[in-house]
């Protein structure tokens, strides 16, 4: 999809889940997109588009009654879904890490911060113990923590600390590629920048790739490359960054930046966009996004539009597509 | 119109106590105090929108306890519709129960605040049941459905049985602002109310509350840290720091022409939806500091980009820089 090599490379990406009352629970369908080593993609959409069920399938985390049911995802040239869990294990944490969401309160409270990041070390039989407890404090350093607060415990981390924290850790094996599932969420706007700017940092002296995952339209915007748009478990849309926020095609895209507030803009009228995302065992048998699409006409209850490139690195899922007078 | 203010807060204070370790108490070290909210003074108009803005932990949700009388107040006065609050004055003084008749808070998080176990008609009949309002049965089930109508929640008696988990989040958030709104309200504060929120829901959210606002009249304190939410509907922008208001003024004139160091650096951050704009940022770096030990002249001169020598002596206060504009900085003067 891209010039240049992928570091990443997802194709058709298809994940269900089983219910507790059995049923089949289509989370995600069809994801593609590519990851350039070190660059930073953003992965957005609301609650429940399946953002974390797209890290958890690429990290090969899914909980019980979740499989992956097509796809391939290509890590340089290895398809991670045709190895088996003991070969993935050379790649979990070691060629990609993840930064789970709402991690930083799921800190163990009565275990010192370093021990943990220690510990997280140890698991993976890098180094021995002495290069282990420098790598401590290499990393604490790194995400800017005081090398001095090694002994301390979670609750005298502040917010922001705790998930620099976990950022460090998810580091603790060089990865080339990171996974940070709303890492800024829960933060207040200043310490949430400076989370955005250490990501920054460290991705440019560590060469990283990061996935970000956020509901935060500006968040994406500030720091991504490119971005995924999903809804409903597919890729809306998917390109630059600048594509994205200046040329967007997808009703869903267009209604989501409308409904966003700026700063810059004091005064302007938000765009709301009324109704709820599709029941994942019932999804509707034409677009996802028909029942609330305000530009819908009658073939999208009937169609369920592919991803397809509209421009050099745009691609789009619907039927009012650029260019896609031809196929109606 | 009336002229009275809706709300007048004068030199508000509100310390808590710090728990004292025995040995300090042995030593006799004096007993420090977490000092939240540190001289505040602002007055809110009949039907404005007032956004109180600033980081965690600088005492924005302490301030709104403290209006509605959540919380005892250590020093200062507040005035309600022209009325001193839980006074023991001569002057005309209004009581605690009479205010939250009057006032509502929305509090920060929707999802804890509304009982599971009990249908959206309880949770919204609730407030009239406290406050022994409408008895009558059918008057009340009209009062509650009104409520829901104008949360948004249409039609509103297919929600009465429903439970808050059969919700989604921007419901959830419509129902709690019905339950505010059922007792008909002249001032509504509202902690946080869609920073939980989707992008999508916080929306709605803040077009309904723009709504309820331009229907009834209501006047409003909302509360954030993200000023970009703000931009859209406040009439005037207080902008706080460590217990302190550090610059105050009209949305658009602290929008674009911000004063206080301070605001300009949460101005800068404040996300802009657009890679084209990508902006020079003004990151402070470290937190805002324990407000037990507050740092000497300037609170803010610890992270402040341009702090000078004199910073850490003077304790600025807030001066008059245009009509209604005001900056609590000692590099800040009238123009
Ligand atoms: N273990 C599970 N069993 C059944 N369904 C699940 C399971 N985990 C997730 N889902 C469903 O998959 C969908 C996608 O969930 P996911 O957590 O990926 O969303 P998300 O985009 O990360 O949302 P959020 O912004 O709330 O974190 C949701 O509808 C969710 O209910
Ligand atoms: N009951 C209390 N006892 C002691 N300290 C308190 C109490 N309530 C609040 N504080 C302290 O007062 C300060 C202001 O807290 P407050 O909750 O008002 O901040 P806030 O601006 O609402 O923050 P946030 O954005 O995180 O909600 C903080 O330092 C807090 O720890
Ligand atoms: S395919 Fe139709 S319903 Fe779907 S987003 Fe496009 S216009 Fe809307
Ligand atoms: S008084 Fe000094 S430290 Fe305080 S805001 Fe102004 S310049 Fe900064
Ligand atoms: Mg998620
Ligand atoms: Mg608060």
């Amino acid at each position: 999809m891209n010039n240049g090599k992928p570091l990443l490379s997802v194709r058709g990406l298809t994940t269900e889940f089983t219910t507790p009352e059995g049923k089949i629970a289509r989370a995600l369908e069809d994801v593609s997109f590519d990851v350039m080593p070190g660059q930073t993609i953003g992965l957005v959409g609301e609650s429940g588009s399946g953002k974390t069920t797209t890290l958890m399938s690429l990290m090969r985390l899914l909980p019980a009654g979740g499989r992956i049911t097509a796809g391939k995802v290509m890590f340089n040239d290895t398809n991670l879904l045709a190895l088996s869990e003991r070969e993935m294990r050379d790649y979990r944490w070691k060629s990609m890490a993840i930064v789970f969401q709402g991690a930083m309160n799921a800190l163990n409270p009565v275990m010192k911060v370093g021990d943990q990041i220690h510990e997280a070390i140890m698991l993976h039989n890098l180094m021995d113990e002495d290069a282990a407890e420098k790598r401590v404090k290499d990393l604490l350093e790194m995400v800017g923590i005081a090398r001095t607060r090694r002994d301390q415990y979670p609750h005298q981390y502040s917010g922001g600390m705790r998930q620099r924290a976990m950022i460090a850790m998810a580091l603790a094996c060089a990865p080339d590629l990171l996974f940070a599932d709303e890492p800024t969420t829960a933060l207040d706007v200043m310490i949430q920048a400076q989370v955005l700017q250490l990501l920054r940092e460290i991705q440019k002296s560590l060469g990283l790739a990061i996935v970000l995952v956020t509901h935060d339209l500006g968040v994406v915007a500030e720091v991504c490359d490119s971005v995924v748009v999903m809804y409903g478990g597919k890729v809306a849309e998917y390109g630059t960054a600048d594509h994205i926020y200046n040329e967007a095609q997808h009703p869903y895209t267009q209604k989501l930046l409308e409904a966003f507030p700026d700063v810059s803009k004091p005064g302007d009228t938000l765009a709301s966009i009324p109704g709820t995302p599709p029941r994942l065992t019932n999804l509707p048998p034409g677009c996802r996004f028909e029942p609330r699409c305000h530009l819908k006409i009658e073939k999208c209850s009937q169609v369920n539009p592919p991803l397809l490139e509209v421009s050099p690195k745009h691609y789009v899922s619907c039927i009012l597509r650029e260019g896609a007078e031809a196929d109606l | 119109m009336n002229q009275t203010p809706m709300l007048e807060v004068r030199g508000l204070y509100k310390y808590f106590p710090v728990h004292q370790a025995l040995a300090d108490s042995l030593m006799r070290r004096p007993h420090s105090n977490v000092k939240a909210v540190d001289d505040v003074s602002f007055s809110l108009a009949r039907g404005e929108v007032l956004a109180v803005v600033g980081e965690s932990g600088c005492g924005k949700t302490t301030i709104a306890r403290t209006l509605i009388g959540l919380e005892a107040l250590t020093k200062g006065e507040i005035v309600f519709d022209g009325k001193l609050v839980n006074a023991h004055s001569q002057q005309p003084h209004i009581g605690l129960k009479q205010l939250r008749k009057r006032a509502q808070m929305i509090f920060q998080d929707p999802y804890e605040s509304l009982n599971p176990r009990a249908t959206i008609f309880e949770i919204v009949a609730e407030p009239l049941v406290v406050h022994g309002m409408i008895k009558d049965r059918k008057e009340r089930v009209a009062a509650v459905k009104s409520a829901l109508d104008d949360a948004g929640l249409r039609p509103a008696e297919d929600y009465f049985m429903r439970y808050p988990h059969e919700l989604s989040g921007g419901q959830r958030q419509r129902v709690v602002i019905a339950s505010a709104m059922v007792l008909q309200p002249e001032l509504l504060i509202a902690d946080e109310p869609v920073s939980m929120l989707d992008v999508s829901i916080r929306a709605e959210i803040l077009n309904l509350l723009r709504d309820l606002r331009q229907k009834r009249g209501i006047s409003i304190v909302f509360i954030t840290h993200d000023l970009s939410t703000v931009a859209y509907f406040a009439d005037r922008i207080a902008v706080m720091y460590l217990g302190r208001m550090v610059e105050i003024g009209p949305a658009r004139e602290v929008l674009q022409n911000p004063q206080h160091p301070y605001t300009k650096a949460l101005i800068s951050v404040a996300p802009v939806p657009n890679p084209r704009l990508r902006r020079e940022r003004v990151i402070l770096q470290g937190e805002t500091p324990n407000p037990i030990n507050l740092p000497s002249g300037c609170r803010f001169h610890p992270r402040c980009p341009v702090a000078v020598d004199m910073c850490k002596e003077n304790d600025p206060q807030l001066i008059e820089l245009k009509q209604g504009h005001q900056a609590a900085c000692l590099l800040v003067t009238k123009s």
